[in-house]
């Protein structure tokens, strides 16, 4: 198991570095400077910003003090929020995102693995067809056109929850939010779980245990579940990967002051080093997580490790 | 089939519908306002917050989607095809590279670095599509890859080979062609996952640019007004789901049909 760990934890790394390089080069290939104006600077305070910001180095020296500080942690200043450093920015806000993602993917494993069986166990009735037809729409349908529909239901028309982040204090500010991320993954991980299962349950050992006597509720506990849940688990590195992405487009609709916002207001004033940090916090991220999600099937999955 | 249907349905009105409504995509009618969708005075949809009829936008971003849709799979088909079929033919250490490179590829956030794209460079329309497309490519590559493995011990390759046709005729000639049957089935999968992207970016303001719209546009700027205007966010966002429903289901009758006919 240990040197399956390594294994993949240095597998981790060229991918990294690739990232980072890709990211570095696209926002130095930017034409234009971050502090061009409309106003010509006198020649020596440019030279003088230029210094300051390591920019009149040869972009080697460049990179190679950008990938120092993202290895301490420190992704330099940022250009258009002038006193902080992104880091601190990254600090303030990721947060807020942890939060919002988390309750999303336990809500979304919860709900969807359950729903899944519930299908899974009455295979072409209506319930199943139902609980398919729901989770085939929920894929179909994105974020940014669920949440809008579910703030008009639940919040404008019906006023049952705050529609935004900053109009209210209470914990309920975050269910709307969370639904909305979690709404497609539900339905994905739904899908997944009813199929898997379904497959495990027509299995030889299946049958033995049914040949012994054992009832469809302890054969499900005991017996089919963690076989089936091993497609599950695999699906969950992408599953957070798409809750992220999905957090840029929930925390704009509902106001909330997370990574996702601060990314795509870093976009549009077009701060980059401020996108320049969040790409690569976000790429580790995923990264890490993928990593995550290898060693635990690895760890239920013996078979995986040899490999 | 009846996905397939609608599809043709939606595309056949966003072509003809402007164009037989008597309404202007860009006129803004300043007696009518917010007007809620009605037949009687001609704005079937309704108009917007400047009194732009929505029927004649919503129609504009149906053709800017589809266009988006096209290009891009487009984009994803000629790289990965190339790429896939490359690696999958020239084999050994040349393919071992070219797939590490894949796999690597692949756990990158790559919606993320649309986005960088788009900040750096000034947005345009084709750079979107080109970006959708040069994400897309990655799945592409890796099906096109195997199914060339198996074609490429077939006897009509070994024969242009012995007439000493050459590697990259050999790609482009032989194995291309014959890989049209899988491709299409992934195409039909890889459009709704480009409309997706377009829109997403276009919701956060970071595609298409006004005057230009698109469904992904027009759901964002009916966000804003939907408290009083709900038919702005409600027609272009089902309008959305179902394109996106009836590829997704397009796609996934395909493969069956393609899946059941490769086990026979």
């Amino acid at each position: 198991m240990l040197r399956y760990t390594l294994r993949r934890l240095l597998g981790a790394i060229p991918t990294l570095f690739l990232v980072i390089v890709l990211a570095f080069l696209l926002v130095h290939a930017a034409p234009g400077g971050p502090f061009d104006d409309e106003r010509a600077l006198p020649a020596e305070i440019e030279a003088n910003i230029a210094a300051a910001y390591h920019l009149d180095e040869p972009l080697p020296l460049q990179f190679l003090r950008y990938l120092g500080g993202v290895v301490r942690g420190d992704f330099g200043p940022s250009y258009s929020y002038r006193d902080y450093t992104v880091s601190e920015l990254i600090g303030r806000s990721f947060p807020v995102s942890l939060q919002l993602g988390v309750l999303a993917m336990l809500l979304a494993a919860v709900t969807g693995v359950s729903l899944g069986v519930v299908a899974a166990l009455r295979p072409n009735t209506a319930l199943d067809k139902i609980v398919m037809g729901v989770a085939m729409t929920g894929i179909s349908i994105p974020v940014f056109v669920i949440a809008p529909l579910l703030v008009l239901l639940l919040a404008v028309q019906l006023q049952w929850l705050p529609a935004s982040w900053t109009g209210s204090e209470s914990s309920s500010r975050l269910l709307l939010p969370v639904i909305s991320l979690a709404l497609p993954q539900i339905a994905y991980i739904a899908r997944l779980t009813r199929a898997s299962l379904i497959e495990v349950l027509s299995s030889d050992f299946i049958r033995t245990a049914r040949a012994q006597g054992l009832g469809t509720a302890a054969i499900v506990r005991y017996h089919a579940l963690k076989p089936a849940m091993l497609p599950v688990l695999s699906y969950m590195g992408p599953a957070v990967a798409a809750v992220l992405t999905g957090s840029v487009v929930v925390e704009e609709i509902f106001g909330i002051p997370g990574l996702g916002q601060l990314f795509v207001r870093g976009s549009l004033n077009r701060d980059y080093t401020l996108v320049l940090g969040v790409v690569i916090f976000y790429a580790a991220l995923i990264v890490l997580l993928n990593l995550i999600v290898d060693l635990l099937y690895g760890a239920i999955d013996p078979r995986i490790r040899r490999r | 089939m009846v996905s397939g249907g609608v599809l043709c349905a939606i595309g056949l009105v966003a072509v003809i519908g402007p164009w037989i409504s008597p309404n202007e995509y860009l006129t803004a009618d300043f007696n009518n306002i917010l007007r809620s969708p009605a037949f009687a005075d001609g704005h079937v949809f309704g108009t917007d917050d400047l009194g732009r009829d929505l029927f004649v936008r919503t129609m504009m971003g149906v053709q800017v989607t589809f266009a988006v849709a096209i290009v891009a799979s487009i984009v994803s088909l000629v790289i990965g095809v190339l790429y896939g079929a490359t690696a999958g033919f020239v084999g050994g250490r040349v393919d071992a590279v070219m797939m590490r490179l894949v796999d690597t590829l692949y756990a990158m956030p790559f919606i993320f670095f649309v986005i960088l794209l788009l900040v750096v460079f000034e947005r345009n329309f084709l750079l979107i599509f080109v970006a959708i497309g040069a994400i897309n490519w990655l799945d592409m590559a890796r099906i096109v890859r195997g199914q060339t493995l198996s074609l490429r011990e077939r006897e009509f390759v070994q024969a242009a080979q012995l007439l000493g046709v050459s590697t990259p005729k050999i790609i482009l000639r032989h194995i291309a062609p014959n890989l049209i049957g899988v491709v299409i089935v992934y195409v039909t999968l890889t459009i709704p996952q480009a409309i997706l992207i377009e829109s997403f970016l276009s919701f956060l303001g970071l595609g298409v640019q006004e005057p230009q719209t698109s469904l992904g546009k027009l759901v964002n700027d009916g966000t804003d007004q939907m408290e009083g205007a709900a038919w702005l966010l409600l027609i272009p966002a089902t309008l959305l789901a179902v394109i996106l429903l009836c590829f997704n289901f397009l796609g996934d009758g395909m493969r069956d049909l393609f899946d059941s006919r490769r086990s026979e």
